[in-house]
C-alpha cells in the first residue's frame, strides 16, 4: 500500500492526531498527515468537528459545577468546627 | 500581572491563620472545588475534614504569602490527586483484563469499522448547562471511563494542568498519555452518540 493510501485509510492514526492537537501543536509531517486525511474522509472530519464539541462540553460542565454543587450541610459543618476546636484546645 | 495574581492581592490579609474561622469561610468553597473533581458527596466531605485537619497540623507554616484560601486549596487538590492515585492503582490490579478494549478501527488498515462511524447527533449547538438531559449524558458517560483515564481529563479540563504535570502526578508516560487521551475520547464520543437519540 503506498504511503498516501495508507494516511487516507488510516482513522486510527487521524483520529489520534485530531486529539493531539487540540492539546499542543503538531510537528510537520503530521500536520501534512492529518491534512491529506481530512480532505478525503468526511468521516473523521465530522469526529474533529464533535471531539472539539465535546471538549468545550466538558469545560462548561466543569467549570459550572464549582459553586453549584450540592451544598455542604449545616450538621457536617458544626461537626467540622468541633472538631477543629477540639484540636485547639 | 495575570488576573489570579491581581484578586489574590485584593483579598484582604489576615495578620496570621484564623482556624476557628475556616469553616465558615472556606467550607463551601473547599467541597465544590472537591465535589466538582470527585463526582461523589462523601468523599468530597472527607476530604474536606482531611484538609481542616491537615492544616491544622502545619499551621505554623503558614507563611502568609499566599490567602489562607489559596493555602487551603492546594492542600486538597494534592488530597485529590492522592486520591486519584488510588482509585487508579486499584483499578489497575482488579480491572484490566475484565472489559477487553472496545476496538473501533479495522484491525490492518486502522479505518473506521461500519458500525462505530460517527454520526451526525444534532447535538453541536446543545448547551449542557441549559440542557439538563445532555448534562446527564456526558456525566454518566465519563463515570463509566476508567478511572485514570477519567482522573487525566478531569486534571486536564478542569484545570488546565500541563501535560508534564498530569504525567508526573499520575505516574503516567508522555506517550501513554496521548494514547489515553486518545481512547478516552473514542469511548467518551461513542457513549454519548449511543444514548443521545
Amino acid at each position: 500500500m503506498g504511503v498516501i493510501k495508507k494516511i487516507r485509510y488510516d482513522c486510527r492514526h487521524a483520529t489520534y492526531l485530531i486529539e493531539k492537537r487540540q492539546h499542543r501543536s503538531l510537528t510537520i509531517k503530521e500536520r501534512i498527515e492529518l491534512a491529506i486525511h481530512l480532505s478525503g474522509c468526511s468521516i473523521c472530519r465530522l469526529f474533529q468537528e464533535q471531539s472539539r464539541w465535546i471538549n468545550r462540553m466538558l469545560r462548561s460542565l466543569f467549570h459550572s459545577d464549582q459553586g453549584r454543587g450540592p451544598v455542604i450541610s449545616d450538621e457536617f459543618k458544626r461537626q467540622l468546627q468541633q472538631k477543629i476546636d477540639e484540636r485547639l484546645k | 500581572m495575570s488576573q489570579k495574581e491581581l484578586t489574590q492581592e485584593q483579598q484582604p490579609r489576615a495578620s496570621g491563620p484564623e482556624p476557628r474561622q475556616w469553616v465558615e469561610r472556606y467550607a463551601d468553597h473547599l467541597y465544590s472545588y472537591a465535589f466538582a473533581r470527585l463526582d461523589d458527596e462523601e468523599q468530597a466531605r472527607d476530604l474536606v475534614q482531611e484538609t481542616f485537619l491537615a492544616a491544622l497540623e502545619k499551621v505554623g507554616q503558614f507563611q502568609g504569602n499566599s490567602s489562607e484560601r489559596t493555602w487551603l486549596t492546594a492542600i486538597l487538590k494534592y488530597k485529590i490527586i492522592d486520591l486519584y492515585r488510588r482509585r487508579n492503582s486499584g483499578l489497575r490490579t482488579e480491572r484490566l483484563d475484565e472489559e477487553p478494549e472496545q476496538e473501533f478501527f479495522e484491525q490492518g488498515n486502522g479505518h473506521w469499522i461500519e458500525k462505530y462511524y460517527p454520526r451526525p447527533m444534532r447535538i453541536e449547538d446543545a448547551d449542557p448547562l441549559v440542557n439538563k438531559e445532555l448534562a446527564a449524558i456526558l456525566r454518566r458517560c465519563l463515570k463509566r471511563l476508567p478511572a485514570l483515564w477519567l482522573s487525566v481529563f478531569t486534571m486536564r479540563h478542569m484545570d488546565d494542568a500541563a501535560t508534564e504535570t498530569i504525567c508526573k502526578e499520575l505516574k503516567v508516560t508522555p506517550a501513554n498519555f496521548w494514547v489515553i487521551i486518545h481512547r478516552a475520547k473514542l469511548n467518551l464520543r461513542a457513549c454519548i452518540q449511543k444514548s443521545w437519540q
